[in-house]
């Protein structure tokens, strides 16, 4: 454990080096080798790191929160899925946006709201959009717990540079969207776990196991994850579950569009007309909010946004 | 009432089979195994007589082709066995079983006790059985102790958070989060015995079983090294299945 704590240290202020001069060298767990281009990917320290003490059992709390949404954050969630279905191995996965990467570019200005948000507001827009539900409140022990779990993960990384890992992989994009072709590959590959509806599996005691991608129980049309742009880069690092990078890019492309092109919850700032909110929100190719596929209007009829249970 | 025929191979069968080490007890068992369905009897065909349809009857007695009772392996209780490493088929799906038994007939899952088994039985039967084990529920734990007091370490992190430096999902994520099963796809791995699962892991490796769909166990399975595949065994086979099946 403490060789652990000393390994990521050491390895955070090398990674900052390496990064200053310009990408020259490359660090090992052993040190460095050589010349490469490219940093390693940085190692959030093991679980095994967490103190014994009040704040360890808070970072705790926001691996549970994390891991079980749902369950540890019901007054504050709308759908069937848990943070960790987006942000694989409990946020630690690199091209996944993995918690360590994410706590070091907050505070940051985003468009989606136009002013600069702390790393707190970035979460409760997951709430928000993501989770389908509604934000807790600023300084609500939830918000604290998962912040402090993103800060015990990113515990030794450089600040004020960006991690190679950060985000979700990016594709280079294609010249169009095969909605035929995405269904194909969606029956071939996908419906096995997700259901051919796409709304996921669950044991045979209720609990969810594969999560659902669309319909009443999924993200909303305001998440991150209804642009096909994220959605493809998700799928094509991570997707079939345990076979990441098996997919061409035309078929992460398509088989993102297929999921993205199917009916979801409200996106939550709709307030009655449907053009005006794609054409503030989802103004985009790779969008498909507004626009009508098989004869579906997409957002016309969408269940309800921030349906939380009472 | 007659006393079920397969009591008797059963007593026998484990009687030899305790004193033989595992590596030994397969071979031994697929020469009894041809010997007890194949004693110079027929395959049955579509003209089965109609109480053959009966599942359970061809669970506790084997058919009139000659197919032994499936339970004098299985378990009479339904729920497999350990000793032998049997596994228990109460409560796996339907469609789960109606796979493996496919497999095993045409030699995608390559075994030389089940094959001739799964070969001997006819369509309806096969539905018949499946239907059967299907319906019951998994018996509870002999006794056998809780993953808490003896699962390593190593063999909870596999099952519950997985290895994703090497690419390894929790097994968790596709077989539930009690190792429950999900859907006809995803069996249950919760009390079935370890060197049962331990040697569908090296099947995979091997390339002798070659039936999961999207190739997911081969990709799992060539990634864990022999003392992760039982550290992993004895994991779930320590865990209680008593919640498992009965769905019907
Ligand atoms: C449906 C998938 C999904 C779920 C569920 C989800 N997220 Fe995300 N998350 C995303 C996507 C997609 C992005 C990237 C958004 C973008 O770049 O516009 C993201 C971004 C983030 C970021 C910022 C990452 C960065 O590098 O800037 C954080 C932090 C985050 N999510 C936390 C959470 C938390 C906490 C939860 C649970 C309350 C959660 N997410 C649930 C898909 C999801
Ligand atoms: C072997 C089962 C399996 C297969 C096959 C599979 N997934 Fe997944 N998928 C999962 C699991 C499990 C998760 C949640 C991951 C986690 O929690 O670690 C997930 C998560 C996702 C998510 C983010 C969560 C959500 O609900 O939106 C998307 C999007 C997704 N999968 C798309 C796909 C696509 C597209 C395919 C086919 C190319 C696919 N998956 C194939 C099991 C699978
Ligand atoms: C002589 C012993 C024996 C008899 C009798 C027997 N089996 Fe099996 N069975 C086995 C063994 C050994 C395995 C494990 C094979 C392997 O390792 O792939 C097995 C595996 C199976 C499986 C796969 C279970 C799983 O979890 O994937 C099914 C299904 C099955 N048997 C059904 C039957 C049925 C139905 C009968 C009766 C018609 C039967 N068996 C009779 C020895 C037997
Ligand atoms: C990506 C999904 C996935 C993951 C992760 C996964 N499995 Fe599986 N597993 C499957 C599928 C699908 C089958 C059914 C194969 C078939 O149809 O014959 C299966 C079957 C099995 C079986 C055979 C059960 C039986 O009754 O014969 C064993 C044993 C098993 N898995 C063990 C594991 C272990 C141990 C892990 C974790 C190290 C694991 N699996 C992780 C998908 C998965």
């Amino acid at each position: 454990m403490n060789l652990m704590t000393r390994f990521t240290g050491r390895s955070a202020a090398c990674l900052a080096l390496a990064t200053a001069m310009g990408g020259l060298a490359v660090l090992t767990p052993l040190g460095f080798v050589g010349a490469e281009t490219t940093a390693p990917p940085f190692v959030p320290q093991a679980d095994s790191a967490i103190p014994d003490d009040d704040f360890g059992k808070v970072i705790r709390l926001g691996e549970r929160i994390f891991r079980d949404t749902g369950a540890e954050a019901r007054a504050f969630v709308g759908n069937d899925l848990r943070c960790a279905n987006c942000h694989l191995d409990r946020g630690r996965l690199g091209h996944s946006a993995p918690l360590w990467a994410a706590y070091l570019v907050y505070p940051a200005y985003r468009a989606k709201n136009g002013h600069v948000n702390t790393f707190a507001e970035r979460l409760q827009g997951c709430f928000r959009y993501s989770m389908n539900g509604k934000e807790p409140p600023l300084g609500d022990p939830i918000l604290v717990a998962l912040e402090t779990y993103a800060a015990f993960l990113a515990h030794g990384a450089p600040v004020g540079v960006k991690l190679p890992g950060q985000g979700y992989l990016k594709l280079t994009k294609p010249k169009r969207l095969d909605l035929a072709h995405g269904r194909d590959v969606y029956a071939a590959k996908c419906a096995l776990c997700h259901g051919g509806d796409g709304a996921g599996q669950a044991s045979p005691d209720g609990t969810i196991v594969f999560p659902p991608l669309w319909g009443g129980r999924s993200y909303n049309w305001g998440a991150g994850m209804s642009s096909v742009v994220n959605a493809a880069g998700f799928i094509k690092a991570n997707m079939p579950l345990s076979q990441g990078n098996s997919l061409t890019d035309a078929e992460a492309w398509d088989v993102a569009a297929y999921i993205d092109s199917r009916e979801r919850p409200q996106d939550p700032r709709f307030a009655g007309d449907l053009a005006a909110t794609r054409k503030a929100h989802h103004d985009s190719p790779y969008d498909f909010y507004g626009q009508a596929v098989d004869g579906v209007t997409l957002g016309a009829a969408a269940p309800p946004a921030g349906t939380v249970p009472h | 009432m007659c006393a079920p025929p397969f009591k008797v191979s059963h007593l026998a069968f484990s009687a030899l089979v305790a004193v033989l080490p595992m590596s030994r007890r397969l071979a031994l068992t697929a020469s009894m195994s041809v010997r007890i369905a194949f004693g110079g009897l027929l395959i049955c065909t579509a003209v089965c007589p109609a109480h053959a349809m009966d599942g359970g009857e061809i669970a506790r007695n084997g058919t009139q082709a000659g197919v032994p009772a499936c339970a004098s392996c299985h378990g009479d209780a339904w729920g497999g066995n350990a000793e032998g490493g049997f596994p228990r088929l109460s409560g796996l799906a339907e469609g789960y079983l109606a796979h493996e038994l496919d497999s095993f007939a045409d030699g995608s899952r390559d075994n030389e006790i089940m094959g001739p088994i799964a070969q001997g039985l006819a369509p309806e039967e096969r539905r018949a059985l499946t239907v059967f084990y299907a319906g019951l529920r998994a018996p509870p734990p002999d006794g056998t102790p809780q993953p808490d007091d003896t699962a390593s370490d190593r063999g909870r992190m596999l099952a519950q958070t997985g290895e994703w430096t090497k690419a390894l999902p929790a097994c968790a994520q596709c077989h539930g989060p009690a190792g429950q099963g999900v859907g006809a796809a995803f069996p249950p791995l919760a009390g079935q015995p370890a060197a049962y699962i331990a040697a569908q892991l090296s099947a995979w490796k091997a390339g002798t079983r070659r039936n999961d769909p999207l190739g997911l166990m081969k990709g799992i399975a060539d990634r864990l090294s022999d003392d992760d595949a039982t550290a992993v065994a004895a994991y779930y086979a320590a865990l209680p299945a008593t919640a498992i099946g009965g769905a019907r």
